[in-house]
């Protein structure tokens, strides 16, 4: 029981623009948020003054604005190849870019114009109990913002499942049940087929939960009688948060499963381990959640060791399946090297090696020790800086070059080696802050702590520089690509 | 506690980079699928189970002495510290505690998320719990060296989140 990839199809033009326009908004933000992230680390090092009303802003909005464009840039990459084996709607894909950009605008006015600086994270009853900070009006407008994008992409998923069921008839059959559980031997579902149906559905599940926490805290804005319980609020906010930043992952790794057998011309099968994965990864990411609340002593203690053991689970689809499958795929496969195969391998790379300091941080023991100190942004940026964005990079310079728009200088090498050294030196230093303790989220950092800031902040300075070469070649790509037909 | 994680995580990548980098100087070369496809996968289920192996016993091992004791328990330690965070500030019913005996610190907060971690003179991070309204948080732990200790907050709460550290002395019996 296997089957390939068939064949790439290409987009009609409106189809391809309205990608084009995801990855350039998506080549923007991201960059725009690197620089503000960069801006964080150098006022925490004392090398840039930057007031801490600011960086709390900043940090704010560089928190929400990486998990939007990871799901935004993720459901561009996940459309792209999808819609080569689904009949999905052009317009509900548009729709929710316009929706997201709707979003987009609250959230900065609420931020920039209102003052708001709840974290990203926005944990009850922060946006409404700001210290006399931020008004109501702000923190109103940043969760209108934040309801806004969800409406968006939960469209695109109802489209999404609609196209599953229509092709394959049901969801089960999305996922490759039938030849998971009951010995089927025809045909599976392709893997981005498979990818797609676990985001719904783990996704939809997430948005549902935000929503449904978002709409209570506006209600307890506008009505301070209407209380909520915290820990009901925390653990909603943390099934949306956990899932939907994962999501978009399994969207993104899409591009891997799509592009790397171009390369080495070996196709990525569907196998049953590869099904198996995914209906396992399904489940644990979804289960997985109590691992932010490790520090939550009031939680029922079953629910914080669930979370640690399916910590240690998760690791291995994206160890065993993902990246085996990516080494055995460029293994002796006589790889042709480029931009879009370099970032894909860095992708899987990162991915693989982030997950390790995250795992060890959901151990409860380590937790009591390292939870929200600079190690956990110290995992997360790892799988995500260097798993999740090389994967939109890949995305953008296959795109390009697919086209045979331009292609690649030794300027796009020097920038690719700039970025790899620059993150990870980035990323190391995060986790070395965390065993040294210092606390995340600190806008002044005590004097002991900002020789850690300042070299964190070179290696971010060299990151960044490659990333802008990567977003001007690409933007500058884009008229030609847009014309193409 | 905070080493061993860093050295675990450290070897762990540096493995993850290796198997990575193995690979990537072989990936030029070329062979014929059939020829090569048994090999890599040939050692993916002994991994498996090598992997799940460790993982039961990290599992077993550390699990067996979890931080939640004070949770649920009905002794009373002898000295017992109420903390509430406040933005931006903390009250300590007491600051001031004897060495080598268990404390038990009732953590809560009188308005938002706030995180109780306990900080020593070098500023190693030495235990923590959430501070949340509406729930105490019990944690309970022996300061095993006399000194000042610091309380800094380890949730984001606002504007004066990292002007909130308080103090707490730990004096010999």
């Amino acid at each position: 029981m296997t089957t390939t990839n068939e064949p790439a199809v290409r987009l009609d033009l409106d189809a391809k623009r309205v990608v084009l326009g995801y990855v350039a908004v998506s080549a923007l933000v991201l960059a725009l948020m690197m620089v503000l992230g960069l801006l964080m680390r150098l006022a925490q090092g004392e090398a840039l003054a930057i007031p801490p009303d600011l960086t709390y802003q900043i940090m704010t909005i560089h928190g929400i604005g990486m998990v939007g464009i990871a799901g935004f840039s993720g459901a561009a990459i996940m459309w792209y190849f999808a819609n080569q084996h689904l009949q999905l709607t052009l317009g509900v894909f548009q729709a929710n870019f316009v929706i997201f950009l709707l979003g987009v605008v609250a959230i900065l006015m609420s931020v920039f114009l209102g003052g708001f600086a709840g974290g990203w994270t926005f944990l009850y009853p922060l946006p409404a109990h700001s210290g006399g900070v931020w008004e109501k009006g702000a923190a109103t407008a940043y969760l209108f913002g934040l309801l806004l994008i969800g409406v968006g992409f939960l469209l695109l998923y109802l489209d999404v499942a609609r196209a599953v069921i229509e092709k394959y008839g049901s969801l089960a059959k999305g996922l490759g049940w039938p030849q998971l559980f009951a010995g089927d031997e025809g045909e599976a579902p392709p893997p981005v087929v498979v990818a797609c149906t676990v985001v719904l559905i783990i996704n939809t599940l997430s948005i549902v939960c935000g929503a449904a926490i978002v709409l209570m805290c506006l209600i307890n804005i506008i009505e301070p009688a209407f209380a909520i319980n915290p820990l009901l609020a925390k653990n909603l906010i943390y099934v949306f948060g956990h899932v939907f930043i994962n999501a978009a992952i399994y969207m993104a790794v899409v591009a891997i499963y799509e592009i790397l057998p171009r390369h080495t011309g070996r196709p990525w099968k569907t196998t049953r381990v590869l099904l198996g994965a995914w209906t396992a990864t399904g489940v644990m990411v979804v289960l997985v959640y109590p691992h932010h609340l490790l520090m939550d002593f009031v939680m029922p203690v079953w629910m914080l060791a669930m979370g640690q053991i399916i910590s240690y689970c998760s690791g291995l689809p994206v160890l065993l399946v993902t990246a085996w499958g990516a080494l055995a795929n460029i293994y002796r496969s006589g790889m042709r090297w480029n931009m879009t195969s370099g970032f894909l391998i860095l992708a899987v790379f990162g991915w693989s090696a982030g997950v390790l300091p995250a795992i060890v941080d959901g151990t409860i023991v380590v937790n009591y020790v390292m939870h929200n100190t600079m190690w956990v942004p110290g995992h997360f940026h790892f799988y995500l800086l260097l798993g999740l964005v090389p994967m939109i990079f890949a995305f953008m310079y296959f795109l390009v070059g697919s086209e045979g728009v331009r292609s690649e200088t030794n300027i796009d090498k020097l920038a690719f080696w700039a970025f790899v050294v620059g993150a990870l030196g980035f990323v190391m230093m995060f986790l070395y802050s965390g065993l040294q303790s210092v606390p995340r989220r600190w806008a002044v950092h005590f004097p002991e702590w900002l020789a850690y800031d300042q070299i964190a902040s070179v290696f971010a300075a060299l990151a960044v520089a490659g990333v802008l070469v990567f977003m001007v070649r690409f933007l500058a790509g884009v008229p030609r690509l847009y014309a193409a037909d | 506690m905070q080493e061993l994680a860093w050295l675990i995580s450290l070897a762990l990548i540096i493995v993850c980079a290796a198997v990575f980098l193995a690979v990537i100087l072989k990936a030029g070369t070329e062979a014929k699928e059939q020829d090569i496809q048994g090999g890599p996968y040939r050692y993916r289920r002994p991994s498996f189970w090598a992997l799940v192996g460790i993982g039961v016993l990290t599992a077993i091992v550390s699990l067996s002495d979890l931080p939640y004791a004070a949770q649920g328990a009905s002794s009373k330690a002898s000295q017992v510290v109420e903390a509430t965070g406040y933005q931006w500030y903390w009250t300590l019913s007491r600051d001031e505690v004897s060495v080598g005996e268990p404390v038990e610190f009732r953590v809560t907060s009188a308005d938002v998320n706030h995180g109780f971690g306990i900080y020593d003179e070098s500023l190693r991070l030495l235990a923590q719990t959430q501070a949340m309204p509406g729930y105490t948080n019990r944690l309970r732990f022996t300061f095993q060296k006399p000194g000042k200790y610091r309380i800094l907050c380890l949730e984001y709460c606002g504007l004066g989140h990292h002007e909130m550290p308080a103090e707490i002395s730990v004096v010999a019996r």
